[in-house]
């Protein structure tokens, strides 16, 4: 069975594929959707096509699919209307999938299970970095208010951090908040930023 | 506050769905509005098919193809209101203009000379010219097709028509991918200002009220829901009557400019709503009145005969067989019977009458109405046709003995 994956995010593209081979599929074709990606695809003549939701050229596969007379066989949205849990599940994952008509529904059910799971899989990996990076940049802005505090105030560094903290409590705002108004301010004011 | 998620294309037309949220008029209404922003019709679809939003910003013709089963799963979804009418422009790489009449504003005021010089230039230029649509389900590809068509150009041999995303459409004609597209605002506006092509022909001057987007429902949500459905219809006829006063346009330009409404420069925006168009790089804008319409006439009227209008032109360029079954379906996509319950009592003018000839209007018309005044605008057609809704096989007919 050949699958093919229309990804426009490399990584989520590799995850997804990886995670097929594991399951035992070998033919697996990674098509970014620029370009001439349609005539690509349809040489391919896949079975299954797997494609981010999100992508803005769902409306060009969808045109291929509608007047190819390349492709042997007509490939369809997979839609199994007595899964509803199914079709639902698939749109919250942000995955679609065709498939090449005549194909068993439980041949291709495995597959669409995966595909959901590794597309969850790379949205939380993809949270879990976004946060990782916050973290990162806010850190680096409370430490330059650090230095701008210690630099004008003649505080040590845990004196600071106190102020910081403090002034944020009394404030009801987030430390890295109070942290960029100062930074703001120390540069209104001519301070080096 | 009963919650609704409606899902939209990042579109100056979605106008009336951000306003109804952003300005307080479907909280007024008692709903707690979610916007759920989509970069494909076929995922608007899907989240409207698969009830995952209650209602949709989408192409009418699109609607009426997902009745008929022409865009995968068939299902039955229902347009009780139109969100605007015309908004559309075809551009041309520069190449390509260089062979219709110097004046870009003649070129856009005379669709008849342009069509004609339009199929010269086809045999003059370097290769079978690759024209962008945005589906194939579009309204902006039947305005295309149908003006190509008057000109004895067959669009699916004479020209090659590429479906691209609208935000693709630029960046494939600065790659030489296409040689021109059609496409809502603000995007024939860019590759103008990029210097990649000119505004040969705007939508409003082939079908002077051409239907655009509707608010779309799943039949059987709105049939269970007719109190929600009123309420909700009643929130979108304000805010469309908000976009279309020309004091709000600024705010409405800067509305749409949010990341997660249009997300694209106000100033781009504002051409569209303002009908003030530059055609060409460099020169002065044009005034292209009606450019975009969201509320005036009772823009939001779902006319039957204008869902079949749209069936017949499905019906001619062969993406649908002709049938008295599938032309009862198509009709009755449009549900004027809920307009006219859901905004009875909201004093918004309401015709008479469900269906009316198309293209019948050179003038401003006044029109029976049940409340309020109603004038028409002019709704020719560019060529001079006019659709009976009653004799589709006779339009037709006229259609094809004329490009013979």
């Amino acid at each position: 069975m050949r699958i093919v994956i229309v990804d426009d995010s490399g990584l989520r593209a590799t995850v997804l594929e990886e995670g097929l081979r594991e399951a035992g599929y070998e033919d697996i074709h990674v098509v970014p959707p620029r370009g001439a990606f349609v005539a690509k695809l349809e040489r391919m003549a896949p079975d299954v096509v797997l494609m981010d939701l999100g992508s803005p050229s769902r409306d060009t596969l969808e045109e291929m699919l509608a007047v190819s007379r390349a492709l042997a066989r007509p490939i369809a949205m997979f839609v199994d209307q007595s899964d509803d849990a199914m079709i639902g599940a698939a749109i919250d994952a942000g995955v679609s999938a065709y498939v090449v008509d005549g194909l068993r529904k439980d041949r291709v059910k495995p597959i669409l299970d995966l595909a959901i799971r590794r597309f969850n899989a790379f949205a939380r990996m993809q949270s879990e970095l976004d946060e990782a990076r916050t973290a990162l940049a806010d850190r680096k802005t409370i430490d330059r208010a650090k230095a701008i505090l210690m630099q004008t105030r003649g505080l040590g560094e845990p004196e600071a951090y106190a102020l910081l903290r403090s002034t944020a409590m009394n404030q009801n705002k987030r430390i890295v908040e109070v942290a960029e108004a100062l930074i703001t301010a120390h540069s209104l004011l001519g301070g080096q930023p | 506050m009963t919650p609704l998620s409606a899902a939209f294309l990042p579109l100056t037309d979605s106008a009336p769905l951000i306003v109804a949220r952003a300005r307080g008029f479907a909280e007024a209404q008692g709903i707690d509005l979610t916007l759920v922003r989509t970069t494909s019709w076929a995922t608007l679809r899907d989240r409207l098919v698969y009830q995952q939003v209650q209602a949709a910003h989408m192409l009418a013709p699109l609607a009426i193809a997902v009745n008929l089963g022409l865009s995968q799963q068939p299902a039955k979804i229902s347009a009780p209101f139109k969100l605007n009418v015309n908004g559309n422009a075809l551009v041309m790489a520069t190449e390509f203009a260089a062979a219709l009449d110097p004046e870009p504003a003649k070129r856009v005021r005379d669709p008849e000379a342009t069509a004609h010089d339009f199929a010269n230039a086809i045999g003059l230029y370097k290769r079978k010219p690759v024209i962008g649509v945005v589906h194939r389900f579009s309204s902006h590809a039947l305005m295309l097709r149908y003006w190509l068509g008057y000109a004895g150009v067959d669009p699916d041999r004479d020209v090659t028509l590429r479906v691209l995303p609208p935000s693709f459409m630029v960046e494939a004609l600065r790659l030489g991918e296409i040689d021109g597209f059609i496409a809502g605002e603000p995007w024939n506006s860019v590759a103008v200002a990029e210097g990649l092509g000119e505004i040969i022909a705007a939508g409003v001057n082939i079908w002077r009220r051409g239907v655009e987007k509707v608010l779309a429902m799943r039949t059987d949500w709105m049939e269970a829901n007719s109190d929600t459905v009123d309420r909700l219809l009643v929130a979108v006829s304000q805010a469309a009557a908000w976009c279309d006063d020309p004091a709000n346009r600024e705010e409405l330009a800067l509305l749409l400019e949010q990341p997660e409404h249009v997300g694209q420069p106000a100033e781009w925006l504002l051409t569209a709503l303002s009908g003030q168009m530059v055609l060409r790089q460099g020169d002065g804008p044009v005034d292209v009145p009606d450019f975009l319409l969201f509320h005036r006439e009772a823009a939001g009227f779902p006319w039957r005969s204008q869902a079949l209008w749209i069936y017949s032109q499905l019906v001619r360029w062969g993406m649908v067989k002709a049938d008295a079954a599938s032309e009862q379906l198509a009709g009755n996509v449009f549900r004027p019977d809920v307009y006219r319950r859901a905004l009875g009592a909201a004093g918004v003018p309401m015709p008479g009458a469900s269906m009316k000839l198309e293209g019948a209007l050179a003038a401003p018309l006044p029109v029976g109405a049940h409340q309020g005044a109603l004038t028409l605008g002019p709704d020719r057609f560019f060529d001079g046709a006019v659709f009976d809704p009653d004799d589709i096989a006779g339009y037709l007919a006229a259609l094809a003995h004329r490009t013979e």
